[in-house]
């Protein structure tokens, strides 16, 4: 086993195109130590990006905002600006385990550990963010959805890294929230979970709406017919009812200890719902 | 396999060490230095037994590899008391009998101890919030969470 720390993201690159065997990216580690100390992974080659300075700031841009890989989920919690654009993507990666691991954890590494439960996912779905990948060939960006395929696989090819997740600047009167459910107050893997982001008109119509739903099917699901009941209205009753119903009719969950397919369904909706009306408020709507 | 050079600072001093590429720091404290205060509970992060401060952050050092450590500062429990003189959230466990065992203590008191230095006036809920890192089985926790309101009540004295 190697352990290597590049300055630069292309050379970063470079050493994962060139190595033979297995290679694993270390950020903050906290799925990656407890993998390897279980033997689930020996990796030949470990990568610490941290060292690449780019990857270790959040920068605020005409566009938006970039969150590089390497930043700890701690400090994208005590961004002011972040937190008052993004309250449901801050939120999210505040949830994710406990403060010893939020001084670690990334939620570029949150996303590509591929947990079907992971807590920062659903919020970055639903607040439509994009993963910027850096390869031998060069940079592409795409959405955060098409990052996992299944349980603890990536869409990404072995030399490449993610060096960002973009979230766009807020458009006025626009909210986002998440919310999961656990059976104990904190430090738990979501059972299930749903995000929900939403801009409002002066009247208070949703004009736009993403909703998604975490640990209920192989990976994190973004339910375009439940943004669907929710635009063109108010948040009345009906809407959300309707949100409720899509959204339980949209899992494919598993039943295990955790909870049973039926819980998960009917507490998806319910989740679905409360987060709605969290975003209609953050976005000024009554 | 090659071992990683690692130069660092240790409780305020230069520290140089030879470790394996996947050890982790958790080890390299207990095993190569001696500093034997962190312990090893889970060792996947889930109890804080292992909780180092490294450069103003609360973090498991059995989920850092010891080559990580390179060009860092390393607070463990070791450094906090001067000499003979307990640091006042050691004085104030002592005092409120917030240990049985103590395993757990090393990482309580370092959690703690970042706590307050993020939040020199903490509430109960904040205090329990703060430390939902740390287990402990055998105290229940409330005599921990005195210990601490003292302890920040002396600290904000001094």
């Amino acid at each position: 086993m190697r352990y290597i720390r590049p300055l630069s993201i292309e050379d970063a690159v470079g050493q994962l195109a060139g190595s033979s065997g297995t290679a694993a990216i270390l950020a903050g580690g906290s799925d990656l130590l407890v993998r390897m100390k279980g033997g689930f992974v020996e990796p030949d080659l470990i990568v610490d990006i941290k060292a690449i300075e780019s990857l270790s700031e959040i920068r605020e841009t005409a566009e938006g905002f970039s969150i590089g890989a390497a930043v700890p989920c701690a400090v994208v919690g005590e961004n002011a600006s972040l937190k008052k654009a993004w309250p449901g993507v801050v939120e999210a990666a505040k949830l994710i385990g406990s403060k010893q691991v939020q001084g670690r954890c990334t939620i570029v590494g949150n996303l590509c550990n591929a947990s079907p439960a992971a807590d920062s996912v659903p919020a970055l779905v639903a607040a439509g963010a994009r993963a910027v990948v850096v390869g031998p060939g060069g940079r592409r960006t795409i959405a955060v959805e098409a990052v996992p395929t299944g349980p603890g696989k990536t869409s990404l090819a072995k030399s490449e890294i993610i060096e960002a997740i973009l979230l766009d600047k807020r458009a006025p009167r626009s909210g986002d929230a998440y919310l999961r459910f656990i059976p104990r107050t904190e430090m738990d893997i979501a059972v299930v979970s749903a995000g929900v982001n939403l801009t409002i008109d002066e009247a208070g119509v949703v004009k736009s709406a993403r909703v998604a739903v975490g640990a209920a099917a192989p990976t994190v699901l973004l339910v375009e017919e439940a943004a669907e009941a929710l635009i063109g209205r108010k948040l009345d009753e009906a809407a959300l009812e309707r949100l409720a119903k899509v959204c339980a009719g949209a899992c494919r969950p598993i039943d295990d200890k955790r909870g049973t397919v039926e819980f998960r369904r009917k507490v998806a909706g319910v989740l679905a719902r409360r987060a709605a009306m969290t975003a209609y408020t953050r976005a000024g709507g009554k | 396999m090659a071992g990683v050079a690692v130069s660092t600072t240790i409780n305020g001093d230069n520290v140089e060490y030879l470790c394996q590429p996947d050890e982790t720091l958790l080890d390299v404290l207990r095993d190569r230095l001696g500093l034997t205060g962190a312990k090893e509970g889970c060792g996947t992060g889930d109890c804080g037994a292992c909780s180092i401060i490294l450069d103003d952050r609360l973090v498991c050092s059995c989920l850092v590899l010891g080559a990580e450590a390179e060009g860092r500062r390393v607070e463990t429990v070791e450094g906090m008391a001067h000499g003979d003189t307990l640091h006042p959230l050691q004085q104030k466990f002592l005092e409120h009998a917030a240990l049985q065992c103590g395993i757990c203590t090393p990482g309580f008191l370092i959690a703690a101890k970042d706590l307050l230095a993020k939040n020199p006036d903490p509430s109960e809920e904040e205090i329990r919030f703060g430390l939902a890192g740390n287990l402990c089985r055998c105290t229940g926790y409330d005599k921990i969470v005195r210990a601490v309101q003292d302890a920040a009540n002396v600290m904000k004295g001094a």
